[in-house]
């Protein structure tokens, strides 16, 4: 008993649901997995071309897995009846298309992590993460664009070229997962895994107006996520809502004996999440994520949205005030002096003699080393293993170095003591919203300010949710793919906004986030 | 006399046995076709990660204690990068910051003095080397050059195989001293079960820190680092070549540089591999892959309670309490299972002093003439102490005692059964013995009659005629005892 084929139109219903929804449509036969994969892949069609979201994508071999779960969903049923208690025997996303990341390993199929170092290279092994999405019945479909090793905040620096931003073409997607956000975001994809080590979620996800998950260091094994800076590497959800972030971190979290820096966490219970109170929560905005330098200074926008944020929760009976962390003024030079030297030991492996690419007309091995890296890496990759080096050197390391390290503690220290106070820590994601491209790739130290407000979260390891909002006219979560809403000639772009809760607290966090968006959203559909 | 003082520290890096590597799950046993022990962590692609094999740890911990060392109870791992094919993370994970031991000692005993220029065995002195630390790393993989093709293969099976760097303070001041500590170093790596210690097959490697200095001068000149030294001989020879050819350059109001170099084994001489600060930054930071070794009390304690008695304590026990000669007590530790065995023996015959004599002048011959590995051996047990108290109470006679010895070891015969199988048994009960002395004193009466009137000579030669008549199983003392009684006896004449 096969469904007919739907026309597009008439599976709109279900490719606005969310993950659990969907995934019980499938069971349940009123759409099939098939049908779902091969709209998405309809959509990558029609707009890949502009968007270029993906390194990689396999359309057939995701129809045919798409095929095989609703296979094996018609002998499920057939063997076990029809009933949902039984169905839910069955894996929770199965038959749903997911993307990840180009750095996140899947065994055969390439892994470029937007470098021409590894334009070649075929991983012989899947990350961890990966493989729990394969055993959770994801239909993985492809792998999305990045900047180079995850070094960037625009995915303009990935060697085969930028990502656009879903929205305005001549804008950026964030970074480095941009590929990720502006998939999801495009409906390329129904959720997909991005990875965050200063933001790298969180940001894509604010700018393209979905939701991005960084989760608890160590709560989602690292192995098989091709490394750059190992001590705040952390893969994560960029969803279209809520749930979706909270049913893919439920899935990828665990220990795992492959990475011995992992550890079990607790899972999200999403009833809880569902009936998550606001009255009475303390919340505090770290007054220092509020200030910018330089060409990066919180935009009006971002203000404005922050402020309407901070109503709300008001107004749903928190406590919001400013707090005082004068440590978070150094988060950004930390982050990059302790990166960029995890960055420049992670990437000596490649160097030409085992794998990857080797320059040619080589005369000695030192020259092997110099050409190949020379001409393999890019200009912003070069340029942290410069900086990185330059740090570690003998000369720098005890006046650099270890000053950062004791400065990232101090930063730790200052979390713990403010979530002795506060429930939730909160703040803009992004101080702007996306900028256009080339507007601050060519300018590192512009790019590297602008992360000052997602930087905090890695350096300390806790976890942090970028949840999308519009500054106006009316504050309402953002559509995903967000081409509704236009003003003029310029649309009006997605605001995130960072909610951070001490290590572990992803129930908080998404609790605060579900209730945002189905308060707002509620009220939204009122009017 | 010298005019010049040498300094040496050593720095040995010792291959641990254990059956996997140090950060993944491939063997550490080698053999196979090239590049066949690998997997994505040893091999260093993208996306693996470390993950610490406990036993190395309990390994080093032990070897921390056996060399008297403190132990880091917050121990951490650092990347040492350097780029080299050998090198497939571009990055060795070693311990700078915070090594698993530190602040130990090892005493040795050295022949000879310098002081007195003498070398005689018997002149030991004793010395106490300082350990500045001992820290786990994993080994790199090998390099094959092909010189006929030109081109360099590589194997990295050896990538991953867990070592452990034992760096001693710059304490020795003469070869002799240097030998000594690695002799007694393998034999302590070997009692405690960590490492075979095989200075060719390259699970003991030694590189040797030298300077020189003129004699009473306090501070030290500038040193060298050598590499390739295969065997003892090796190092002696290195050492002494090295501290002239500084001497040479210092006398000549030359400079020493700071500098590894290799020794050239046919040469018999040192050159100059890298100037050192081509190699010195190594851009050491914590690394970020592994969790910091807490280290609990517990822990220390339980592998404190499998810490054996050491090799050097031993032997100092051997010679102080059961009076064993300093050599003997030297060959009875040298191996460990050559000192079960002696204990074992020396616990069933009682007898430390005989069991060490039949072991020293016996059981190694035996192993010997078999061509055998102390490792090899099968005998059973007790045997070998049974067999010394058989001869002990003159059950058997000694020359049995050896013949059942080395049936013992070729071919597991059991003393007990063996000696009655093959009539070996003495006679030693008196009244047998009394018969026999009646017989011989009976069919010998004028021997008898020349010693009773004073011929007390001829006592020998009636002992001698009374075994001839036992066929020469009487128990030599039980015999001598009943001819004593028969001679005093009435006069049977």
């Amino acid at each position: 008993m096969t469904s007919k084929p739907h026309c597009s139109s008439s599976l709109s219903p279900f490719l606005s649901m969310n993950l659990v929804e969907l995934a019980r449509n499938i069971r349940e036969q009123k759409v099939t997995s098939e049908e779902i994969v091969r709209k998405v892949f309809q959509n990558i069609d029609e707009n890949e071309y502009n968007l270029h979201a993906y390194l990689a994508f396999w359309k057939d071999e995701a129809v045919e897995k798409a095929r095989a779960c609703d296979e094996r969903i018609r002998l499920f049923r057939e063997k076990n009846g029809t009933s949902e208690a039984d169905n839910t025997a069955l894996p929770p996303l199965l038959g749903v298309p997911v993307a990840i990341k180009d750095n996140l390993l899947y065994a055969g199929k390439p892994a470029t992590c937007g470098s021409k170092m590894l334009e070649n290279y075929i991983p012989p092994f899947a990350a961890t993460c990966v493989e729990k999405l394969e055993e959770a019945g994801a239909v993985i479909i492809g792998k999305t664009n990045m900047d180079e090793f995850g070094m960037g905040v625009s995915t303009e620096h990935s060697y085969f070229g930028a990502t656009s931003h879903p929205m305005d073409p001549k804008r950026v997607p964030g970074g480095s997962s941009g590929g990720s956000a502006a998939a999801v975001a495009a409906n390329e994809a129904l959720a997909a895994l991005g990875t965050d080590t200063g933001g790298s979620v969180r940001q894509p996800a604010a700018f393209c107006g979905l939701y991005g998950l960084r989760p608890t260091y160590g709560s989602v094994s690292r192995h098989g996520l091709v490394a750059f800076a190992s001590s705040m590497d952390q893969a994560g959800p960029i969803t279209r809502s809520s749930i979706d972030a909270a049913v893919l971190y439920n899935i990828v979290t665990g220990a795992d004996e492959k990475d011995q820096t992992s550890v079990l966490s607790p899972k999200i219970d999403l009833e809880v999440m569902e009936n998550y109170r606001m009255e009475g929560k303390r919340i505090g905005i770290p007054k220092q994520l509020l200030a910018g330098e330089g060409k990066i200074t919180i935009s009006e926008e971002v203000a404005n949205g922050l402020s309407v944020f901070r109503d709300f929760l008001r107004e749903n009976g928190a406590v919001v005030e400013e707090v005082d962390m004068p440590v978070l003024s150094y988060a950004v030079p930390v982050y990059y002096i302790l990166s960029s030297a995890e960055a420049s030991s992670n990437l000596s492996r490649y160097d030409g003699i085992r794998y990857g690419f080797r320059a040619e007309g080589i005369e000695d091995l030192r020259e092997l080393y110099t050409k190949t890296r020379s001409e393999g890496f890019g200009l912003e990759v070069k340029r942290r293993i410069l900086l990185g080096n330059y740090v570690l050197s003998s000369e720098h390391f005890e006046d650099i170095y270890r000053k950062a390290e004791k400065a990232r503690n101090l930063i730790r220290k200052a979390f713990d003591d403010a979530f002795e106070r506060y429930d939730l820590l909160l703040s803009p994601t992004s101080p702007v919203t996306a900028p256009e491209k080339g507007e601050i790739s060519d300018d590192p130290l512009t790019a590297y300010t602008s992360d000052l407000c997602t930087v905090p979260a890695s350096l300390s390891g806790i976890p942090a949710i970028s949840i999308p909002v519009k500054s106006c006219p009316a504050l309402r979560p953002c559509a995903a793919g967000g081409n509704d809403e236009v003003s003029g000639n310029s649309p009006v772009l997605p605001i995130g906004i960072q909610l951070m809760g001490p290590r572990f607290g992803e129930q908080e966090i998404l609790g605060a986030a579900r209730f945002f968006e189905k308060h707002v959203k509620g009220g939204a559909e009122d009017a | 006399m010298r005019e010049f003082e040498t300094v040496v520290g050593l720095e040995v890096h010792v291959e641990l046995k254990t059956e996997s590597k140090i950060f993944c799950s491939c063997p550490t046993k080698f053999g196979g076709a090239a590049n066949a022990h690998i997997c994505e962590v040893c091999a260093g692609l993208p996306g693996a990660l470390p993950r610490l094999n406990r036993k190395v740890l309990d390994y080093a911990i032990l070897t921390a204690l056996a060399l008297r060392c403190d132990v880091t109870r917050e121990s951490r791992f650092d990347r040492k990068n350097y780029f080299y094919p050998d090198l497939p993370k571009g990055y060795q994970i070693s311990q700078l910051y915070a090594p698993i031991g530190r602040n130990g000692y090892m005493d040795i005993d050295i022949a000879g003095s310098p002081e007195t220029g003498g070398s005689s065995a018997d002149e030991k002195r004793r010395k106490r080397i300082r350990i500045h630390e001992l820290h786990m790393e994993d080994d790199a993989g090998k390099l094959i050059h092909e010189e006929t093709e030109n081109i360099t293969r590589i194997d990295f099976s050896r990538c991953g195989v867990p070592l452990l760097e034992i760096v001693t303070e710059p304490d020795f001041r003469e070869p002799e001293e240097v030998t000594a500590f690695l002799e007694d170093l393998r034999r302590l790596l070997k009692s405690i079960d960590v490492s075979d210690g095989k200075m060719q097959e390259g699970s003991l490697r030694v590189d040797v820190n030298l300077s020189v200095r003129p004699k009473g001068e306090e501070a030290l000149g500038t040193r060298t680092e050598m590499k390739n030294l295969s065997s003892f001989r090796a190092v002696t020879k290195a050492i002494a070549f090295e501290a002239d050819r500084q001497w040479e350059v210092l006398r000549g109001g030359g400079v020493i540089q700071r500098e590894t170099r290799r020794w050239d084994e046919q040469k018999e001489e040192t050159f100059a591999m890298r100037k050192k600060e081509d190699a010195s930054e190594y851009k050491y930071y914590p690394e970020p892959d592994l969790p910091v070794l807490h280290i609990t009390e517990q822990k220390i304690d339980e592998v404190r309670s499998v810490l054996p008695e050491l090799p050097g304590e031993k032997k100092r026990r051997y010679i102080k309490e059961w009076n064993l000669p300093e050599y003997d007590a030297g060959i009875l530790t040298e191996n460990k299972e050559i000192t079960v065995l002696f204990e074992k023996t020396a616990e069933i015959c009682k007898d430390p002093k005989g069991a060490s004599n039949w072991i020293m002048g016996e059981i190694l011959k035996i192993l010997n003439d078999m061509n055998m590995q102390p490792e090899e051996m099968k005998v059973r047990a007790e045997s070998p102490g049974e067999i010394i108290l058989l001869v002990k109470e003159g059950r058997i006679s000694r020359a049995s005692g050896k013949e059942l010895l080395r049936a013992a070891f070729t071919e597991n015969a059991m003393p007990e059964e063996y000696a009655e199988a093959h009539d070996l048994w003495l006679i030693s009960d008196p009244e047998k013995l009394a018969d026999v002395i009646t017989e011989v004193l009976e069919k010998n009466p004028k021997a008898v009659g020349e010693y009773k009137s004073g011929k007390t000579k001829n006592f020998q030669f009636l002992l001698g005629q009374a075994m001839r008549a036992t066929g020469g199983k009487a128990d030599p003392a039980a015999l001598r005892k009943a001819l004593e009684e028969g001679l005093a006896g009435p006069d049977l004449l």
